[in-house]
């Protein structure tokens, strides 16, 4: 198992390597200078150098790739071209609200995807489980952003239970803050647990025409303890996959949600950085959100061998 | 007293008659063994007395254990019996076992799901019951996964799960099917000590004649659903009284005439071939070690000449077939097709990949669904430089329709249309339509019904004398490999370990192992066979 866990790890870290190396190409490669962009287009030469040489531009580009990796590994990830404030601080304050929303959007779409999809191929082919097929059906065809306008209109318009936008910040406590990220959390949450609980419903039932589920009804168990005992484990590989892939998704992928909620998130900051090419702050935060996506990639290996022994002596 | 008494059991699913009027019994510590070819009906009698049928299933007639009546019994009262009262071990020991859960975990669950005893006696029962399947926790720890262990050993697993609560009644379906010669022999014997032991009544079901005379006390021989005869082992194999049971017994033993050979000059000619895996590395520095699975293997095929290989499966069989195919290269030595290497570099030589066709052991598994039997057979006309085309190719198609037994007509047909019998002929007719020198059976009829079985051997003989064919013939079964083969190869752990005339290796074999392969092999009983 250790050395299983250490195999994944260096991989972890050459993952990373190469993600940095393409991530600074690519926007190297993008055209456009900060500079210029900066100042404007009347902009006097002798400025636009001074400039560049305060942001670092008229380095080369093995230096800037170096400096900007050791930044980072010290905590440094340079400071916004636009704002002039510390990129690692925008990050951090927007951190805190994409993390624990991504976090709690995931609990709540598992939550609701491991019962639905069990109870679902538990009652194959009966009206629970065309119910539960129904609903998946409608929660994957609607957008999220329509889910959340709903939302607003009936928790925060009509009912009055949550504010319709805007995060109330940690300090005012934890419960203030995970109230006031509810709303986008389970507009976030419907469709994913919509795929989520199709994938365990079909998972589950291959597992359960499986030959060893025969066996287990053999030695005297009943249906139930049969699929809770033998089958849901044995099911979870792919659905851990699907929930891996969700997270890195949720992450980042929620700027329409953060847009429609007022949320200042990573999301929105990305695209506020694309707009005013601020270069440094997409390259840490794609940088950030690489590092993120492969670190559950890596926690979704470990939680596979903890789920089947097989993969454990496979190294 | 009869601990199982099955009376004119009757069993529909979806409205389709599956089991008709079916009788039988046993009585404490004998063996009944229910026999018949596929879909006959005998493991759905098994699923009935444990109540496991498929949705849908309705049933008639009556199922006694210990004087119940187990047939509509509510679920939570069977849930009591099954483990309890019946054990049931399956065909299947690779799939059979949670992949998951620890060994050690799954035989005790079926201690602790009928709270039988506290956990600690259980533990100490589990001990006692593997040890008594023969794995010793010493050897092998609770802590084991099934993945850690073989098929024998598996199956080992399975049983002591099924017995460790000491039912009164114990069914087997298929339980050495999947397995070697040797091991079935091993589980086989294990079976019959533990209904001594015991005292168990045993449900044995198998399509395995030889198997069914060797262990049981009470034959039952079904065909679709009904039973056409049922007796004492001895009197029964005496007194065959039913046109079916002596068609089962006659085709289990079936012998072929195969043609004399021509001539004497070599075809393949195989030279100290070497073919190693490499295994996953154990340490992050060390060398990743070798498995060697042909180990410096040579023989000679001739023209006209009918080689066979027999052996266990893990000894390199399949790989030495894939590597004359050319579908793998070896590290060393030299494979031959009439003087031609099979591998050219590092290519596969496609001037002697089209001398060649192999016919695969599943007639299921190997066709495309979706294209019609013209053009499955026709599939081995890409090897060739200039294929036939118009009414050349109709007659080419048409001509082997013919001579495999089927009709010119079947060739619009898609492969979901035909039986397992008829599959393996028209594998047989892909491999036969380019005229190949050579044609490799891999296990072509091990997944056959014996009465099938003997109609595709005929076939082989007939076409042995129509296209003068020339065969290597890869098979576990040794009956089988007997009948059909001039020559036989015995091939153990990647080596050819004897080799000579076929009759001459299996009526004085020389190697150890040899012998062993042909004793442990079940024998159908001379009685049976003079009958049939």
């Amino acid at each position: 198992m250790l050395r299983y866990a250490f195999k994944r790890l260096i991989s972890l870290v050459i993952s990373l390597a190469v993600a940095s190396v393409v991530i600074f190409a690519v926007i190297e490669i993008a055209p456009g200078d900060p500079a210029s962009f900066m100042l404007g287009v009347n902009a006097q030469p002798d400025t636009l150098a001074a400039l560049r040489a305060e942001l670092g531009l008229d380095m080369s580009k093995l230096d800037r790739y170096f400096n900007w990796i050791g930044g980072m590994l010290g905590g440094d990830f340079g400071t916004s071209y636009t704002y002039r404030t510390p990129v690692s601080q925008m990050i951090a304050d927007r951190l805190w609200v994409s993390l624990p929303l991504a976090l709690y959007a995931l609990t709540l779409s598992t939550l609701i995807a491991f019962p639905a999809g069990i109870y679902a191929a538990a009652r194959r082919g009966k009206p629970g489980d065309l119910t539960v097929m129904g609903a998946t059906q409608l929660g994957i065809a609607v957008p999220n952003f329509w889910f959340a306008m709903m939302l607003v209109l009936i928790f925060a318009i009509n009912l009055r239970w949550f504010n319709a936008g805007g995060f109330a910040g940690w300090d005012k406590g934890f419960w203030t803050g995970l109230h006031s990220l509810t709303l986008p959390a389970i507009a976030l949450a419907l469709p994913q647990a919509a795929i989520l609980a199709r994938v365990m419903r079909s998972s589950l039932l291959d597992i359960l025409g499986e030959d060893f589920m025969r066996t287990a009804r053999a030695k005297g168990l009943s249906r139930r303890q049969a699929l809770w005992r033998h089958g849901v484990r044995n099911a979870l590989i792919p659905v851990l996959t699907i929930i891996g892939l969700q997270f890195s998704f949720l992450l980042a992928g929620s700027i329409i949600i953060e847009q429609v909620f007022y949320l200042p998130g990573l999301g929105r900051l990305v695209f506020q950085a694309i707009s005013a090419r601020d270069l440094i702050v997409v390259e840490s935060v794609v940088m950030l959100l690489v590092f993120a996506v492969i670190a559950v990639n890596f926690l979704v290996d470990l939680a596979y061998a903890a789920v089947d022994p097989r993969l454990r002596s496979r190294t | 007293m009869n601990l199982l008494r099955i009376e004119n059991l009757s069993l529909a699913i979806h409205g389709a008659e599956i089991l008709k009027q079916v009788s039988l019994s046993i009585a404490p510590g004998q063996i009944v063994a229910v026999t018949g070819e596929s879909g006959s009906g005998k493991s759905m009698t098994a699923l009935a007395v444990m109540q496991l049928m498929p949705n849908g299933t309705r049933t008639d007639g009556s199922i006694h254990l210990d004087g119940q009546e187990v047939l509509n019994l509510p679920e939570t009262e069977m849930c009591a019996l099954r483990g309890a009262s019946i054990g049931m071990v399956f065909q299947e020991p690779m799939t059979a076992l949670n992949p998951v859960k620890t060994i050690g975990d799954q035989v005790m669950e079926t201690i602790l799901i009928h709270k039988a005893m506290p956990r600690a006696q259980a533990e100490a029962r589990v001990q006692e019951v593997l040890s008594r399947v023969g794995l010793p926790p010493n050897r092998f720890p609770l802590s084991r996964y099934p993945h850690e262990l073989s098929g024998g050993q598996r199956q080992r697993v399975v049983i002591a799960m099924a017995i460790a609560l000491r039912p009164r009644l114990l069914i087997a379906d298929e339980p050495t099917t999947a397995l070697d010669v040797t091991t079935q022999a091993q589980i086989l014997d294990l079976l019959k000590g533990l209904v001594r032991e015991y005292d168990m009544g045993l449900l044995m079901i198998t399509h395995d004649l030889a198997v069914v005379a060797d262990m049981a006390d009470q034959i039952v021989v079904m065909r679709r659903g009904e039973v056409v005869e049922s007796g004492a082992t001895d009197h029964l194999l005496k007194n065959m009284q039913h046109p079916y049971t002596r068609m089962l017994f006659d085709a289990s033993n079936h012998q072929v005439a195969l043609p004399e050979m021509q001539e004497q000059t070599p075809l393949l000619e195989v030279t100290d071939v070497v073919r190693d895996y490499r295994l996953p590395r154990t340490g992050l520095f060390t060398k990743p070690a070798h498995m060697r699975a042909v180990d410096t293997v040579s023989f000679t095929l001739n023209r006209g000449e009918r080689l066979g290989l027999v052996g266990e499966s893990g000894c390199g069989k399949s790989t030495l077939t894939r590597a004359i195919l050319g579908l793998e290269e070896v590290q060393s030595g030299e494979i031959r097709l009439d003087g031609a290497p099979v591998f050219s570099g590092h290519k596969p030589n496609l001037d002697v990949r089209r001398k060649m066709q192999v016919v695969f052991q599943d007639p299921y598994g190997s066709f495309n669904p979706r294209h019609r039997v013209a053009r499955l057979i026709t599939e081995p006309f890409h090897l060739l430089e200039t294929p036939p085309t118009g009414s050349e190719r109709q007659d080419r198609i048409a001509e082997m329709l013919r001579a495999v037994g089927l009709s010119t007509d079947d060739a619009g047909k898609y492969i979901h249309e035909f039986s397992g019998g008829q599959r393996q002929r028209i594998a047989i007719a892909r491999a036969l339509i380019i005229r190949p020198e050579l044609i490799l059976f891999d296990e072509a009829v091990s997944a056959l019904d014996v009465s099938v079985r003997a109609q595709i051997l005929d076939l082989l003989a007939e076409l042995c004398a129509a296209y003068d064919l020339t065969y290597l013939f890869i098979s576990h079964d040794l009956s089988v490999v007997r009948t059909i083969t001039d020559r036989v190869m015995v091939m153990q752990a990647g080596k050819i370990v004897e080799q000579g005339e076929t009759e001459d290796v299996f009526a004085n074999p020389r190697h150890p192992y040899t012998r062993e392969l042909i004793s442990a092999a079940p024998q159908l009983p001379e009685i049976g066979r003079k009958i049939a």
